[in-house]
């Protein structure tokens, strides 16, 4: 194809003619990949953080890992939405026992907007969460995934149970009606039959003698504070450990040994 | 010392023997292992100084506070009958609106020794003021007149005429309240646990807690009831 005679035009608004042994110019696509690579290759020059992620995400797993073993991430992502959701709740509750606790769970569910939704995701996850620690829990003692090494991530699996349990018993009194109020004081009472730290855990629990102005706070600073954060750290822990320790082949699968080996042994 | 120093010879713990410089005569603590203890002690003074004040902070007051006893009159002394409860609502804890009320069954003494022993009125004062609260885990029970008991909704308990448990879960009889008569009127304080013989423990203890036997002992009285 014969080439245009290029218009008449002042030298400066002409394209600068290649450079002899210049690189071909790239697409803007290539370009955005280049800056990104070159971006993270600046963070991971400084922190070496990508031999830490490939350590945690490319394990190897064992043969016959399947769907069951999902439970764990699935309780972690039930936390998750828990923690995103309990955030913006926290932006319109109000933990005033006097009537403002109420009247502000009434506003966010009625009036907010999507506040019925994000409310009852909050409410519904809490007992999804609760049921998805017992299933990956069952998951680990049926297939024997409690023992040697992995002890101490039992243990710890134990605590974040219990943690999550305080999450459900401080978070159930929140909305403040008569059902929170009264299995509030049924739960707080069950505790203080505890023998000779009972009675006292119960003062703690309430802040003081009787259910009084300061109950709710309390309620609220150790259902959105406190546990999160040791929950947090907890199953930081506990993945670090699974990272560290890799998982179990289910129980019906058998070791496959080299039948050298199986000679040498013998 | 050489660096082929046999590893398994222990060094000697004076650093003098060590050729460490400056080693004076008896020391055994070298200068590194000084500012290290002194630096990880700071760290821990510096922790305690802002974790021991919230823990104080977080305790204190819910365990060892008592509240000033609130006394409520409830009108006229005859008024109330002997063979019925007349219910009065009265406030236990100020400023959390509808929470903080409760509700107290109040009579006059009955004449039946069987009801009201001589020994549960060492105050003189012949009313009895039973609280509401059941002795389980704490729901609201209400007085039946017709069955001369009082009956819980929550898991069933319940208590005879003189507040004394009848049947159900409950470990002891219901809690009763302090009363005395100021210009005429019959007031109501501050609330006591009692055994089942009906004996008063002045810290009241929360529901769920028996007062008979061994468990006067493992639920001991708390620092947080109000004075009497």
């Amino acid at each position: 194809m014969p080439k245009l005679p290029v218009p008449p035009l002042p030298d400066k608004l002409l394209p600068a003619p290649k450079r002899p042994g210049s690189e071909p110019t790239r697409k803007p696509g290539e370009q955005l990949k280049e800056a990104g690579i070159s971006a993270v290759d600046w963070v991971d020059e400084r922190t070496s953080l990508s031999g830490g992620l490939r350590w945690v995400m490319f394990r190897k797993v064992p043969k016959g890992t399947n769907w069951f073993y999902t439970l764990g991430s699935a309780s972690l992502f039930a936390f998750l939405s828990q923690a995103v959701t309990g955030v913006f709740l926290a932006m319109y509750y109000q933990p005033d026992a006097a009537g403002g606790a109420y009247e502000s769970i009434r506003h966010m569910t009625n009036e907010v907007f999507l506040g019925e939704f994000v409310r009852g995701m909050h409410k519904w996850g809490s007992s999804v969460m609760v049921i998805l620690v017992f299933l990956h829990m069952a998951r680990t003692f049926f297939f024997g995934a409690y023992k040697y090494p992995r002890e101490l991530n039992w243990v710890i699996g134990v605590v974040l149970l219990i943690l999550t349990m305080v999450m459900s018993f401080t978070g159930y009194l929140l909305p403040f009606d008569q059902r929170s109020y009264w299995a509030t004081i049924v739960g707080v009472n069950i505790n203080g039959t505890g023998p000779f730290v009972g009675p006292f855990l119960s003062d703690f629990m309430r802040g003081g003698a009787e259910f009084n102005a300061t109950s709710l706070p309390r309620f609220y600073a150790i259902h959105m504070m406190l546990i999160p954060g040791i929950l947090a750290a907890m199953m930081g822990f506990h993945l670090f450990l699974v990272a560290k320790l890799g998982t179990t082949a289910p129980p019906w699968l058998k070791a496959d040994v080299d039948p050298e080996i199986r000679t040498e042994r013998v | 010392m050489s660096a082929s120093r046999d590893r398994k010879t222990p060094k000697s713990k004076y650093t003098a023997d060590r050729n460490i410089p400056g080693a004076y005569e008896g020391e055994t603590v070298t200068r590194r292992r000084f500012m290290v203890g002194t630096v990880h002690g700071a760290g821990a003074v510096a922790a305690m100084g802002f974790t021991l004040p919230a823990l104080a902070f977080a305790f204190g007051t819910p365990l060892f506070e008592r509240p000033p006893a609130i006394w409520t009159s409830v009108g006229d002394p005859k008024a109330f009958p002997n063979d019925t409860y007349i219910p009065k609502v009265i406030t236990t804890v100020a400023g959390v609106g509808e929470i903080g009320k409760t509700t107290v069954y109040v009579r006059s003494r009955n004449p039946d020794p069987d009801i009201d022993p001589p020994n549960t009125f060492p105050d003189g004062i012949n009313f009895v003021a039973i609280s509401s609260r059941c002795m389980h885990l704490g729901c609201p029970v209400h007085y039946v007149d017709a069955a001369k008991r009082f009956i819980c909704p929550c898991h069933g308990g319940v208590y005879d005429f003189a507040g004394k448990r009848s049947g159900g879960p409950p470990v002891r009889p219901l809690d009763r309240f302090y009363m005395r008569i100021r210009s005429g009127q019959l007031e109501i304080g501050p609330r006591y646990s009692v055994n089942s013989q009906l004996e008063r423990h002045d810290k009241y203890r929360d529901p769920g807690q028996d007062l008979d036997g061994v468990g006067q002992y493992i639920y001991p009285g708390r620092f947080s009831t109000p004075k009497k």
